[in-house]
């Protein structure tokens, strides 16, 4: 009997996963041709980009600048052993740009913007306003996922690279300040081991990372049910689901460039 | 001017609406009465194209709201206005840019006419000089007068009134029911008001329609509709707790 309950979670869960991909292909969808169709509202784009990176900028920058203090401790435990500790830099630069930075900044990002997204669109929802913005002749997808859309897609590369300058930073002060390691040398290894396409990767995954948050939180809004208590569901519903997308998401498209640009 | 054919929606194998046919003329104020529950919001809401029928249609001058694409939707929506149970105030944006919000959006107006207009429409609702308010700052009242301000902003040809009177006192209900009158009155709309309020029922209606297991089971002027002897209605329009309705609700799935 326990076995048999088992399966038919699973099957259940299985089936509501589903559900939610071919919901959010759908809002995907709706979104690119929206975001493409006149009229274009720039206002609302910049209130969101606002909200979505220069408010993040502080928490960014203290995560980032620990990132790095710890990335080049943990580093520089083995390097030391083996008497490398020139390569700290190198080592540290490598994995901020082409992992950590977009992976960590978009964790950050997604617990701080995309859970208010959700907050915001599904407390909408259960008071009718998201009923009203339609008769009102304003389409809901085009008014409140579009601008989001479009300010994430930007805003998180942005929070990205500046991620990476920070963790760099953390890196370098370690490694200066402690590690006796001198500034021009760290400067140089860190240069010459960073290759345009490490860059170039990084923040395209960012912004991949960017559109998932929006569109991941938007959809889990407008499926709010049942008042304030769903708003919470969906809420905690949309961090998690953005988190597990944004790894499996991290994991394909490392896989991808690491065969595309090996 | 609004005519609803043979309307069945299901919900989740629950029937919400079971065949319904009403017609409402032009410059007519219709209410529908009904028990809390019974689908009122939802016929409202597929009148304004929110929600499709399993079956039947709707005509709302003579075109068919659930096939129509989203430009013929939107021109439609510029003709009928709704105003919500709650208000469905944009919680982010003040009084002002509320009740303009279609102008805001949707038209060339320049911002000394929109904010005009958004006055004006203030000002018929009673509420003028209130513009910088934020929706949290109003009392229930408040926010249903603002709301009917925002759907009569567009001067829009129907009014569909979703129990504008409930959850509010009785003063700011009689008001709201004078507006409704009034602007009527005034604007010569049509309006549809859904409620469960006799009392605003027979002062704002020139023809009730009353909703039972998904149908109307009756429809007539506020005289008619009292002097009824269809226990359905008798048992409703005098708030009895023992009749036929509370009989027959457990059955009706």
């Amino acid at each position: 009997m326990m076995f048999t309950l088992f399966f038919v979670d699973l099957g259940r869960k299985v089936l509501s996963f589903l559900y939610f991909l071919g919901g959010l292909a759908s809002l995907a969808g709706q979104t690119v041709y929206f975001t493409f169709r006149p009229p274009y509202k720039y206002g609302r784009i910049i209130e969101q980009g606002k909200k979505a990176g220069y408010d993040s900028f502080p928490l960014v920058s203290l995560i980032s600048l620990f990132i790095g203090f710890i990335f080049a401790l943990q580093t520089a435990y083995f390097m030391q052993r083996i008497g490398s500790e020139m390569y700290i830099a190198s080592m540290v630069a490598l994995s901020i740009v082409r992992e950590l930075g977009p992976v960590i900044t978009a964790l950050v990002v997604a617990g701080r913007v995309g859970a208010s997204n959700t907050a915001e669109i599904g407390s909408m929802q259960v008071t009718e306003q998201i009923d009203a913005l339609e008769t009102l002749a304003a389409n809901p997808v085009k008014y409140l996922v579009v601008p989001r859309f479009v300010a994430l897609g930007v805003m998180l590369p942005v929070l990205t690279l500046y991620a990476n300058i920070i963790g760099i930073l953390g890196s370098y002060l370690i490694c200066v300040v402690k590690l006796g390691i001198t500034s021009s040398m760290y400067m140089h290894v860190t240069f010459s081991a960073l290759l345009y396409k490490d860059l170039f990767t990084g923040l395209f995954k960012s912004w991949i990372f960017g559109m998932l948050i929006a569109l991941i939180s938007c959809y889990e809004g407008f499926n709010v049910e049942g008042g304030a208590a769903g708003v919470g569901r969906a809420t905690t519903r949309s961090v998690v689901f953005t988190f597990i997308m944004i790894i499996a998401a991290d994991c394909v498209f490392t896989a991808l460039f690491y065969f595309i640009f090996p | 001017m609004i005519e609803i054919i043979g309307l069945h929606k299901k919900f989740n194998n629950a029937t919400v609406l079971d065949g319904l046919s009403l017609n409402i003329e032009k410059g007519q104020t219709c209410v529908i009465i009904g028990r809390s529950g019974c689908g009122k919001s939802v016929l409202l809401k597929h009148i304004v194209g929110l929600l499709k029928p399993d079956s039947g249609k709707v005509l709302v001058d003579r075109k068919e709201v659930g096939v129509l694409d989203e430009a013929e939707l939107d021109s439609l929506r510029s003709k009928i206005s709704m105003v919500f149970q709650g208000g469905a105030l944009f919680d982010s944006m003040n009084v002002a840019e509320n009740v303009g919000f279609s102008l805001i959006e949707y038209t060339r107006l320049g911002y000394k006419e929109i904010m005009n207009r958004v006055e004006e429409s203030l000002s018929l609702v009673g509420l003028g000089g209130i513009g910088n308010l934020m929706p949290a700052e109003l009392s229930g009242g408040m926010k249903k007068r603002v709301a009917l301000a925002r759907a009569i902003c567009i001067r829009p040809e129907v009014i569909l009134y979703d129990e504008p009177t409930t959850g509010i006192d009785p003063i700011a209900a009689d008001s709201i029911n004078s507006l409704i009158r009034s602007l009527h009155d005034k604007l010569k709309v049509t309006s549809i008001v859904v409620t469960h309020d006799m009392k605003s029922a027979y002062h704002i209606a020139d023809k009730i329609a009353m909703m039972y297991k998904g149908r109307i089971v009756i429809e007539g002027s506020p005289r008619e509709i009292r002097e009824s002897h269809n226990p359905v209605v008798h048992q409703f329009i005098n708030g009895l707790a023992k009749g036929p309705i509370t009989e027959a609700v457990d059955t009706f799935k």
